[in-house]
């Protein structure tokens, strides 16, 4: 298992687990989600491909509400 | 009436409105709607991990084939913080690049910091990014901010959430005469007046969220407003008559008075 944060949280999971899986796995899939990973923006279109590294610092946002 | 127009791209509404502050979505649907506003701010927060799937969404109530979407930075203290906050935000929205640059310099006034707004919005348009700044109302940052390329420059009428109007008008007169890109009185209106006289001064437009979700009707109060916004931009076109302390000018004639 490898260690990561989440917005702001720890979880763990398996040895290459893909920002995919991730999604999928914390039940994000079909949400309009943004990620980031260790401040730099992971692309949609490289979800499949980037796979999580122990101690990954992760962002996943939403549009919300706001002025 | 003519559009406003925001990096090339015409709108039809002078009104801007945030979407936050309401009870649910569909009274901000139903505020949005009847403000006629066409473009809605947004901001950009960590998801509720766990948060159910089918749960709906700001972008389920309005959208964004029907709006044009101004990611926001509220929240952010740093520049840093607020070119990240965008960079989310363009990938969010399939590379939509128009956003709202706030960059805040304490929590209790939420007054803007200048400063580490000026920073952010050189990145953020070196990037690619087309900026509308939410600044002070000073004259000299305002201008700082349309030579670096904003597309919009965005003072205060009074402090974010306030509602004290526009307490400075005489700022606002001098950042409109002097640019040539759109002045939006972004914060601080209160009521239909505010933004009337916003418009009044030749403001471009005006955006404003608590003065709609916080009154006791907000449906009704949006609705308020867009009408607000368009007299007060019909009256500037007009061109107000010149204010005298008293005249002998009455507007009824003043010959054939009976018993004269």
């Amino acid at each position: 298992m490898i260690n990561v944060i989440v917005n702001g949280q720890p979880h763990q999971f398996p040895q290459g687990t893909s920002i995919s899986q991730l999604v999928t796995t914390l039940a994000l899939t079909g949400k309009r989600i943004a990620v980031e990973c260790n401040g730099e923006i992971v692309p949609r279109s490289q979800h499949e491909s980037t796979l999580l590294r122990e101690g990954d610092q992760l962002e996943i946002v939403v549009a919300v509400g706001g002025g | 009436m003519e559009p406003l127009i925001i990096a090339g791209q015409p709108f039809s509404s002078r009104l801007l409105v945030g979407t936050g502050k309401y009870r649910d979505f569909e009274q901000t649907r139903l505020a949005v709607e009847a403000s006629g506003a066409e473009i809605v701010t947004v901001a950009i927060r960590r998801t509720n991990i766990g948060q159910n799937a089918g749960e709906p969404s700001l972008l389920d109530a309005l959208p964004p084939s029907r709006y044009t979407y101004l990611p926001n930075t509220a929240g952010c203290y740093t520049a840093e913080d607020a070119i990240r906050t965008l960079r989310l935000a363009r990938e969010l929205l399939d590379g939509h690049s128009l956003v709202k640059l706030e960059v805040l310099g304490d929590p209790h006034t939420l007054y803007p910091n200048v400063a580490e707004t000026l920073k952010a919005a050189d990145v953020l348009i070196r990037d690619g990014f087309q900026v509308m700044v939410y600044t002070s109302d000073d004259p000299i940052a305002a201008r700082a901010f349309e030579a670096m390329g904003c597309v919009a420059v965005m003072p205060l009428a009074s402090l974010i959430g306030s509602g004290m109007g526009i307490l400075n008008p005489w700022n606002l007169q001098i950042i409109i005469n002097e640019l040539k890109v759109p002045v939006i009185v972004d914060a601080g209106v209160g009521t239909a007046s505010d933004a009337a006289i916003a418009m009044e001064l030749g403001c471009a437009g005006v955006l404003m969220n608590t003065a709609i979700a916080g009154a006791r009707d907000p449906v009704l109060m949006a609705s308020a407003m867009k009408h607000a916004v368009i007299a007060g931009r019909e009256a500037f076109l007009a061109g107000r008559m010149a204010k005298k302390i008293y005249t002998a000018a009455p507007s009824s004639p003043t010959s054939g008075l009976i018993g004269s």
